[in-house]
C-alpha cells in the first residue's frame, strides 16, 4: 500500500510537470490553432535559465532570501525569461505567415525549435549540466511511513497553485471570456471588440511562461538536465494534451496528470523499458473510442 | 487531325528536354565527385524516396503523418532480420519489406483513419515512437537492442551483379526513384490520384460525391508505406546495420518537412525539398556547432518566404478555368 501511494505522488509529480506544459500547447492551439513545436525547447531553455540564475545568483539571493526564497525567485525570473522568448518566437516564427494556413507554421514551429535547441547548445555547451546540491535543497520526509522530498512537496505545491490560478483567470475573469471567445471563433470576437492582438500577445507569453517555471521545477527534481530534454517532454505533453482534448484547459491539466500517474503504473507494474509504449497505447486506444479527447467537446462538421 | 497529333508530339519530346538534361547530369555525376559526395548523394536520394512516400499521404490526401519513419523501420529491420538470421537474398527482402510495412500501415491504420487533422497526427507520432522503443527493447532477442542488427548482405542479383560500392549503391538508389516518380506521375493522372485530392480539397464533398474516403486514405497510407517500405530495405543493405536511432520522431519531422519546404503535392517540389534537408547540413559543414542554428533559421525563413513551398504544385486546367470563372462572375 505504502508503495503504491509512494508511486502515486511520484506520478503525480512527473504529471504536474506534464500539465504545466501542456496547459502552453493548449492555449496556444486553442486560440490559433497551431501545435506550437517549440513549447518543449521553450521548456528547456527555461531549465538552463533557471540554472544560471542559481548559480550566478547563489551568492547575492540566497544571502538575502534564503535556499528557498532563492529557488522561488530563479522560477519567477525564469518564467518571466522564457515569457518573453515566447512572445519574440511568436512575432519572428509565426505572425509573418499566419496568412499562409496552417501547415507552414509547423515547419516554422520545428525551425525555431531546431534553433532554440541548438542555441542552448551553443550557450551552454553539449554536456548535461547539473543542478548541484549547493543550491537546491532537498530533504526526504517521513510522513506516515511514505517518502516524500520536500522537492516535490514544493512541486506539487506551486504546480497546483499555478493551475488554479489559471483555471480562475480563464473561466472567472473578463480577460478569460475574452481567451475564450477567441478559442470558438476569432473572427467573431474581434467583432465583439476583443483585440486579438493582445489576446495571443498574453497567450504566447502565458503558455511558455508556464513551461519555463515547469523546466526550472525539472531540474529541482531530476538534478541534470540537457539541451535535447525539450523534444522528450514536448512530445509527452503533446500527448497530454491531445489526451484530454486539445484546446482544453482543464483537459491539459487532467491529461497531464493522468499521464504522470500512468507512465508510474506502466514502469511499476508492466516494465520500465516499455512504460512509454504502454503511454502510448493508451493513447490510441482513448482515441479510437473518444476521437477528441477525454474532456474534448463533440465539434460538429462545418459543411 | 494527324498533323495536330504529330505537333504535340514533337512539342511534348522539346518540353521535356530540362528533365533529360537533368537525367544526363546525374548518370555522370559519380565520374566528376569524389566518393564521398556521391554518398551524400545516395543519402539524397533515399531522403527523396521517402519524401515521395510521404508526399503520398501527406500532399495528396493531406493527412498529418509525423510517425513515417515507423514504416521505414518496419522495413528495414524486417530486410535486416530475415537477412541475418534465415540468409534470404536481399533482392528477394525488396518487394517483402514493402509488403510487410504496407500490411503493417494497413493493421494500424485501419482503426485510427477516421480520427481527424491534429488527433491522427500525434496518433501517428504515438506509432513510430512505439515502433521505435519496441525496436529498442529488443523484444523476443530479435532485434538486438539499441545496437540493432548488423552484418546486412549487399543486394545482388546471384553472384554476378553484386551491388557492393557507394557508385553502385548511388545508381541503384537513383533508379528506383525514377521508376517511383514515374509511377507517382501516372498515379496523380489517375482517378485514385483525383479521388485523393478531392478528399484533401473537401473530405464532406468528396464523401458526397460517391468517394470512399476510408478506402482511399487507407490506401495512401498502405501505399506509404510500402515505398518507405522499400526505402528501409536499401537503406539496411548500404549501412549493414540498422538501429533504433535512425527512426527518431526527429527524423519523421524531418520528412514533413521535406513535403512541405518543396510544396505539397508536387513531385519536383519533393525532390528539390530533399535535397535542402539532406545537402543542406552538408555545405555547412565549416560552420561546425552554428550549423543546425542557421538549419532552423533557413526553415523558418523559407517559410516566411514562400509559405507555399519553393516549387508548389500546379493547378490543373479545369480547376484553374473555375477559378477563373468563379472569379469573372464576382467581379463582374
Amino acid at each position: 500500500m505504502k508503495i503504491i501511494l509512494e508511486q502515486l505522488l511520484n506520478g503525480l509529480t512527473i504529471g504536474s510537470f506534464y500539465a504545466l506544459i501542456a496547459l502552453g500547447y493548449s492555449m496556444v492551439y486553442g486560440v490559433m490553432k497551431l501545435i506550437n513545436f517549440a513549447h518543449g525547447d521553450l521548456f528547456a531553455l527555461g531549465s538552463y535559465l533557471g540554472y544560471t540564475l542559481l548559480v550566478f545568483g547563489s551568492t547575492y539571493v540566497t544571502a538575502t532570501l534564503g535556499i528557498w526564497g532563492g529557488m522561488i525567485a530563479a522560477m519567477l525570473i525564469a518564467a518571466i525569461g522564457i515569457g518573453i522568448a515566447g512572445t519574440l518566437v511568436e512575432r519572428i516564427a509565426y505572425r509573418p505567415i499566419y496568412s499562409a494556413g496552417r501547415l507552414p507554421a509547423v515547419v516554422s514551429a520545428l525551425g525555431a525549435s531546431i534553433v532554440i535547441q541548438n542555441g542552448i547548445m551553443v550557450v551552454w555547451g553539449p554536456r548535461p549540466q547539473a543542478y548541484s546540491s549547493k543550491i537546491v535543497a532537498s530533504h526526504v520526509l517521513n510522513i506516515g511511513g511514505i517518502k516524500i522530498t520536500s522537492i516535490q512537496i514544493l512541486v506539487l505545491l506551486i504546480s497546483f497553485i499555478l493551475m488554479g490560478l489559471l483555471f480562475y483567470i480563464v473561466q472567472k475573469t473578463t480577460f478569460g471570456a475574452a481567451i475564450r471567445a477567441c478559442a470558438l471563433d476569432r473572427s467573431t470576437a474581434a467583432l465583439m471588440g476583443i483585440n486579438i492582438e493582445t489576446i495571443i500577445f498574453f497567450i504566447f507569453a502565458l503558455g511558455p511562461a508556464l513551461g519555463g517555471m515547469a523546466g526550472v521545477m525539472v531540474g529541482m527534481y531530476y538534478r541534470k538536465i540537457t539541451f535535447v530534454m525539450g523534444w522528450n517532454y514536448g512530445l509527452k505533453a503533446f500527448t497530454a494534451t491531445i489526451l484530454g482534448g486539445i484546446g482544453n484547459i482543464p483537459g491539459a491539466m487532467l491529461g497531464g496528470l493522468l499521464l504522470g500517474i500512468l507512465e508510474m503504473i506502466g514502469s511499476v507494474y508492466i516494465s520500465t523499458a516499455y512504460k512509454d509504449v504502454f503511454v502510448f497505447v493508451i493513447l490510441i486506444l482513448v482515441l479510437i473510442f473518444r476521437p477528441t479527447g477525454l474532456l474534448g467537446e463533440k465539434v460538429a462538421e462545418k459543411v | 487531325m494527324k498533323l495536330y497529333k504529330d505537333t504535340n508530339n514533337k512539342n511534348n519530346v522539346y518540353k521535356y528536354w530540362p528533365i533529360f538534361l537533368l537525367i544526363i547530369i546525374f548518370l555522370i555525376f559519380p565520374f566528376v565527385i569524389n566518393a564521398y559526395w556521391v554518398d551524400v548523394l545516395f543519402f539524397f536520394g533515399i531522403y527523396a524516396l521517402l519524401g515521395l512516400s510521404l508526399n503520398i499521404v501527406l500532399g495528396e490526401v493531406g493527412l498529418f503523418d509525423l510517425g513515417h519513419m515507423g514504416f521505414m523501420a518496419i522495413g528495414a529491420y524486417t530486410t535486416a532480420i530475415l537477412n541475418t538470421s534465415f540468409g534470404i537474398p536481399i533482392i528477394v527482402l525488396l518487394p517483402l519489406s514493402a509488403i510487410s510495412a504496407a500490411g503493417f500501415a494497413w493493421l494500424v491504420c485501419s482503426p485510427i483513419i477516421h480520427l481527424r487533422g491534429d488527433y491522427l497526427c500525434i496518433v501517428t507520432i504515438g506509432m513510430g515512437e512505439i515502433i521505435r522503443l519496441t525496436l529498442n527493447n529488443n523484444p523476443f532477442g530479435i532485434t538486438g537492442g539499441s545496437n540493432g542488427v548488423y552484418g546486412i548482405d549487399f543486394p545482388s542479383l546471384g553472384s554476378i551483379f553484386v551491388v557492393d560500392n557507394s557508385t553502385k549503391f548511388y545508381y541503384y538508389i537513383w533508379i528506383i526513384v525514377g521508376l517511383t516518380i514515374i509511377g507517382l506521375i501516372n498515379l496523380q493522372r489517375s482517378r485514385i490520384g483525383r479521388a485523393w485530392n478531392c478528399i484533401r480539397e473537401d473530405e464532406v464533398a468528396a464523401e458526397s460525391t460517391g468517394i470512399d474516403v476510408r478506402f482511399y486514405k487507407l490506401l495512401a497510407f498502405v501505399l506509404g508505406a510500402g515505398l518507405a517500405g522499400v526505402a528501409g530495405n536499401i537503406y539496411a543493405s548500404k549501412l549493414m546495420i540498422v538501429s533504433p536511432e535512425s527512426f527518431s520522431f526527429m527524423e519523421s519531422s524531418m520528412l514533413f518537412c521535406i513535403v512541405l519546404i518543396g510544396g505539397m503535392g508536387s513531385i519536383p517540389g519533393v525532390l528539390i525539398g530533399a535535397a535542402a534537408i539532406s545537402l543542406f547540413p552538408e555545405f555547412f559543414r565549416t560552420f561546425a556547432q552554428y550549423r543546425m542554428l542557421i538549419f532552423g533559421v533557413t526553415m523558418v525563413a523559407m517559410m516566411i518566404f514562400r509559405p507555399g513551398g519553393i516549387w508548389p504544385r500546379k493547378r490543373g486546367a479545369i480547376e484553374r478555368k473555375l477559378i477563373l470563372t468563379k472569379a469573372g462572375t464576382e467581379n463582374g
